[in-house]
């Protein structure tokens, strides 16, 4: 088991023939993620590494019978990208593409609202669930497969606790990027839930920035619901308010959204905060042993 | 992307939002010469800079006469102010606005921002105009009242009656206050703002509803598609350095320490600052060269840190992905070469291709302090730059 992809996920490359997503298809293949076809307007009846091209995402998921879809689109087409794979009722639509306009975003999520389709990102490294399949931009190397879930606002400090725990012989159920926008299709509460009736996760490592409130409403949720220890991390403790560092939801404004009160809130509902990214695996560790789960985590 | 007051009012009026007569001035004669074309009886003259806070500062002033408005346009002009939003060193005046002044009732509040937790756009009013809204929320709370509104109806009538209402504007005055409304939220959306806001919206003695300042930011990633918002950019009020970097797609920020950073993706950039101060140290800057950096824009990152004078050494925090460490070394070693670097830096390098990346860092015969993970890194050059 895992969460939201696995070995039979069939995934589809929505512009393909871009050079970041051949770099990307390729090595996506290269893992053994099921790519069954690519989508670029006009270049139907092409092939990139192999996989077929067609010109919509409906021609692609009836050809293929793909469930999910990675967005590689330029950013001022890719909430029309979107669109499209909600409207050709896809389970899973991952956004990497950054950039994207907000109101962009705004009215993607109204026009998904009572749709099946989960979307996760824009501006994320992806998902991955160790050995079976990889939809995303993150080094597939650094992974392993185990029993630690991973979701986090920002890609390289995902590598970062996921290189740390596989170093230390701890391996990953799934790993999963929401993105660093303020406005995303799956926030840190549906991945926690998912990964709370995920069989094969003993344990989650949430890992979050400043600006917004999720990770205070998370910690909530966490405190409420969770039956499995959660370990966390807060990246900006000090970034300066008022500057937008990288990532367009990563901004304290009007006192809101500080590193300081998220790691509060955090501590308030039972969650361990890693003091420095540096010891995220070894928080996760020292929580794993008190809980009783190390044997249960170590996997090689 | 931020532009000035006068401009936003402009932005504004164009969405039939109105605002008092005004003109923008560069100089002491523009400034009396905007107010004889205006006429007024009473003439405010107000400095024009990216922070808010003038008035408390003394930016902003009232004139009786033509000569009290070349007293203060000559006062304000090129003197910098220091308000709770400029820092410290405060911000130098260049532009005035010469408005008209008015016969002002009351002051509101109206603020369109995002709000995250609904993904939505939400109108915010106030009957305690004039102050912070962030005061306002933590004091009375209860005096700021909220309109969520879908983006397939937007702001409808009855949302901005409603807000109307609820902040007790005059019933004689509900029809222009709501035209306000409406102006200001398709502003909002037309032009890509992350923000908008009015503080204070005055109702005036001749029956009128004014933004009587105007506060409008905008979606950086929009830009590309708001071709008259970027003409409005004004280069003088942004941090050179920030300025360079966004040329080469880097995304940079300046800060007071002597730690220049160099790092890939945002969370990483971010921690390894949280990282240096936990050691004892002080980030000089925030920077994220990005995913797909090449050893140009290494370069050109390095060039960047450097130009900073308060910078005493430099962190190289890459964890490589999709990012090849070899191509950061080699990068690193170019860029060391061309710009003669004579600080200490300390290098950490992981992930793809890590022992190629420090095998050129070796051979370089440079003089690069490697370093094993962040931790070590982070200590190695907050000890050197002591």
């Amino acid at each position: 088991m895992s969460v939201y992809i696995n070995k039979d996920t069939k995934v589809i490359v929505q512009g393909i023939t871009g050079g970041t997503a051949r770099f990307h298809t390729k090595q996506m293949l290269e893992y053994g993620t099921k790519i069954v076809g690519g989508v670029t307007p006009k270049k139907a009846g092409t092939e990139v590494e192999g996989v077929p091209v067609f010109n919509t995402v409906k021609d692609a998921v009836e050809e293929t019978g793909a469930n999910a879809s990675v967005i590689y689109v330029p950013a001022p087409f890719a909430a029309d990208a979107i669109l499209e794979a909600v409207d050709a009722e896809l389970d899973l639509v991952i956004c990497i593409t950054e950039h994207i306009p907000v109101l962009d975003m705004v009215k993607v999520k109204r026009y998904m609202e009572g749709k099946k389709t989960r979307l996760v990102g824009p501006n994320c490294p992806g998902v991955i669930t160790p050995e079976e399949c990889k939809i995303g931009i993150m080094p597939g190397y650094i992974h392993k497969k185990g029993h630690i879930g991973v979701v986090s606002r920002s890609g390289t400090l995902t590598y970062e606790a996921v290189h740390q725990l596989s170093q230390q012989g701890y391996g990953q159920s799934t790993a999963v990027g929401i993105g660093g926008d303020p406005v995303n299709g799956t926030d840190f509460i549906d991945v926690l839930k998912a990964f709370n009736e995920d069989p094969d996760t003993e344990a989650v490592i949430m890992i979050g920035e400043i600006g917004g409130t999720a990770e205070e409403e998370a910690a909530e949720w966490v405190k409420a619901n969770m039956k499995k220890p959660v370990v966390g991390f807060i990246g900006g403790a000090t970034a300066p308010p008022g500057k937008r560092m990288g990532h367009a939801g990563a901004i304290i404004s009007g006192g809101k959204g500080t590193a300081d009160e998220k790691i509060r809130v955090m501590n308030s509902c039972g969650i361990e905060v890693a003091d420095t990214p540096a010891v995220i695996g070894d928080t996760m560790i020292k929580v794993l042993k008190d809980k009783g789960l190390q044997e249960k985590c170590k996997t090689h | 992307m931020n532009i000035h007051e006068y401009q936003g009012k402009e932005v504004l009026q164009k969405f039939g939002v109105k605002v008092p007569n005004g003109y923008v001035a560069y100089t002491v004669e523009e400034a009396v010469e905007a107010a004889e074309k205006l006429g007024s009886s009473v003439t405010v003259v107000k400095a024009q800079i990216h922070a808010g806070g003038r008035g408390k500062a003394g930016g902003v002033k009232v004139a009786k006469n033509l000569d009290e408005v070349r007293t203060y346009a000559d006062e304000i002009l090129g003197k910098t102010l220091v308000t709770h939003q400029t820092g410290p060193e405060g911000k130098e005046v260049k532009r005035l606005l010469i408005e008209e002044g008015c016969d002002i009732q009351k002051e509101y509040y109206v603020g369109v921002v995002l709000d995250r937790a609904t993904s939505r756009v939400v109108m915010m009013a106030s009957e305690e105009g004039g102050t912070e809204i962030e005061e306002v929320a933590a004091e009375t709370p209860e005096k700021i009242f909220k309109e969520v509104i879908d983006p397939v109806v937007g702001l409808t009538g009855y949302q901005a009656r409603r807000l109307a209402f609820n902040i007790n504007i005059p019933d004689a005055l509900i029809g222009k206050a709501v035209k306000f409304m409406t102006g200001l939220y398709d502003a909002f959306v037309a032009k890509d703002c992350s923000i908008a806001e009015i503080n204070p919206l005055v109702t005036t003695g001749d029956g009128e509803v004014l933004a009587l300042d105007a506060k409008l930011n905008f979606d950086d990633n929009a830009l590309y598609r708001q071709k008259d918002v970027t003409e409005m950019r004004d280069l003088e009020e942004e941090d050179e350095k920030e300025i360079e970097a966004s040329k080469y797609d880097l995304s940079y920020v300046s800060l007071d320490g002597n730690i220049g950073c160099m790092v890939n993706g945002a969370g990483l950039a971010m921690s390894t600052m949280d990282i240096i101060k936990h050691y004892g140290g002080d980030p000089a800057n925030f920077l994220d060269v990005g995913g797909g950096a090449t050893a140009e824009k290494v370069t050109e990152a390095f060039k960047i840190i450097l130009s900073d004078s308060n910078v005493k050494g430099i962190f190289v925090n890459i964890f490589g992905g999709i990012m090849k460490c070899d191509v950061i070394a080699e990068g690193v070693v170019e860029a060391t070469k061309q710009v003669g670097l004579d600080l200490p830096l300390v290098v950490r390098l992981e992930g793809t291709n890590v022992d190629l990346g420090k095998k050129i860092l070796d051979e370089s015969g440079l003089d690069i302090t490697a370093a094993d993970s962040m931790a070590d890194g982070a200590q190695k050059i907050v000890a050197m730059v002591k």
